[in-house]
């Protein structure tokens, strides 16, 4: 189990799609560029965002495995197939069989009452 | 506005405590103000302005500015984590050049190793993305450490050099928390915190703190003390980019351009560097960001003792850095300052002092190397 996600305005509607498993970001109205963290102004031109369900596919960009007493996990930076790179774990995954540049997809885990987007190797 | 020759760094202080449970937080800053003062050969009715950061207890300066009972027209706060310092001297050389102040303060410090404190900070608008997924500080470097191991063929041992190198300085300094020489093989041999950086990849975590006198060039000279002219500054905020991150680039980068053009010399003018040392790896991306190698060589630059005096091209953290003598409330932007004015002054230990040193830089980093930090640049000048 993760820790619950702190909620507000801004990311209440991301996390109630991750319930019914769908990955939303934000896009700028104007300039057309997606980013991650989802914001209601747009960071590259403070034009208004709005939703729209991503792919939930991306690379491995980085990570390290934290020796975490009984409970190691796997820090994360994965480059969404979209474009914008998020923090995330990656789970379901040995840290041996893990490399840089891998296909990973999302995978739900439960994080308090919420769920969160971890990622796992693609078409494991 | 300028600020190369407008300001004198003329009082340095580091607390020579490294574990201090009968101390309290705001006492160590005034031990730290008091040091720095005699250091400089001024008093408490001289200082005119105070610069602090989160670590001062209370709101902003205000508490400190009392319980320390100055009397002061000029104060900030700015806060950015361990780069907080190296921007507040520039921060208060501005201010004397304006006219605001003559006689500028600034102070760290606190007791992490005795006292846990937690800090709020608000509602952090990244916390709903990041929370679930435990960033915790050396993890996040890590990832730092990782990727630029992928893009350029890094190693953990061309990483352990720069421990190796800290070691060589720290043997010499009696106030040092490790004083023992260590091997590149005891560095990656040392226990994995978060895969690929190791135990002895880390700082130390110290109890203490530090101050320096920040004064117009007339005090300076007037002093009994070495001049140091502050001779350029720089500052800026790197964080994700709304996505479009660089994990191998710091906010070093920019703001040692802006230090650098404002001094008007280039990296190769530079006798000493003190380099923040959170982790090794902070160390390797500034040299790459401040352009003392090409992009990628961090590594090749700093093997072979590339970092130790006397020996290699750049000698670095000549006290031993927070690697091994001291990180003082988690932050060691306050003794990077200090260990390069002892250089300047030629104070510094005879072991480690570089000759005819003319020009040296403190570089610094406050937050999350992967997520969002500040980072601030000096470039400094013996009078």
């Amino acid at each position: 189990m993760l820790p619950a996600p702190p909620l507000d305005a801004e990311s209440t509607p991301f996390y109630e799609a991750a319930k019914e498993g769908r990955f939303l970001i934000r896009r700028c109205t104007r300039c057309n560029e997606p980013h991650w963290y989802p914001r209601s102004l747009c960071p590259f031109c403070f034009s208004p965002t709005e939703w729209e369900e991503a792919s939930g596919r991306g690379t491995l960009m980085s990570y390290s495995s934290v020796r975490n007493g009984d409970d190691p996990y796997v820090l994360a930076f994965v480059q969404l197939e979209e474009g914008p790179a998020m923090l995330s774990n990656m789970v379901d995954c040995p840290a041996d069989q893990m490399t840089v540049g891998m296909a990973v997809a999302v995978r739900w885990v439960d994080a308090g009452s919420e769920k969160a987007p971890c990622f796992a190797p693609a078409g494991g | 506005m300028t600020i190369a020759g407008k300001a004198c760094i003329a009082g340095i202080f580091e607390h020579p405590t490294r574990k201090a449970p009968d101390k309290t937080t705001a006492q160590l800053h005034a031990e730290c103000a008091s040091g720095a003062l005699a250091d400089a050969g001024l008093s408490l009715s001289d200082v005119d302005g105070y610069f602090c950061a989160e670590d001062a207890p209370g709101q902003g300066p205000i508490s400190m500015i009392e319980y320390m009972g100055l009397n002061v027209r000029h104060f900030d706060s700015t806060e950015t984590g361990g780069s907080s310092y190296a921007l507040q001297v520039a921060h208060a050389a501005a201010a004397i050049a304006d006219g605001r102040c003559n006689v500028a303060l600034i102070t760290l410090a606190g007791k992490p190793r005795t006292q846990k404190q937690t800090i709020a900070r608000g509602a952090m608008p990244e916390l709903p993305w990041e929370t679930p997924f435990r960033s915790i500080t050396a993890a996040n470097y890590a990832l730092c450490a990782r990727r630029h191991m992928a893009e350029y063929g890094t190693t953990s041992e061309q990483l352990a050099w720069i421990k190796v190198a800290a070691s060589h300085h720290a043997q010499h300094n009696p106030q040092a928390m490790l004083r023992d020489l260590v091997t590149v093989e005891d560095v990656v041999s040392s226990p994995m915190i978060a895969d690929p950086l190791h135990r002895m990849d880390c700082c130390v975590v110290s109890d203490g703190g530090g101050a320096l006198i920040v004064v117009r060039p007339e005090i300076a000279r007037a002093l009994k003390r070495p001049v140091v002219h502050v001779r350029g500054g720089g500052e800026a905020v790197k964080g994700t980019n709304g996505g479009k991150i660089d994990l191998t680039r710091t906010a070093v980068e920019s703001a040692g351009r802006d230090a650098f053009a404002m001094a008007g010399i280039t990296p190769a003018d530079i006798k000493y560097a003190s380099l923040y040392d959170s982790f090794t790896i902070t160390v390797l991306l500034q040299l790459e960001d401040l352009g003392f190698c090409e992009r990628g060589q961090g590594g090749r630059f700093v093997e072979d003792g590339g970092l130790i005096s006397g020996v290699g091209k750049l000698p670095f953290n000549t006290d031993g850095g927070g690697l091994c003598n001291n990180h003082p409330n988690n932050r060691g932007g306050m003794t990077k300052v200090i260990e390069a004015v002892r250089q300047l002054r030629g104070e510094a230990h005879p072991a480690v002092q570089v000759p005819d040193c003319d020009l040296a830089l403190a570089s610094t980093i406050g937050g999350q190397l992967a997520n969002r930090h500040g980072g601030a640049v000096l470039i400094l000048e013996r009078g």
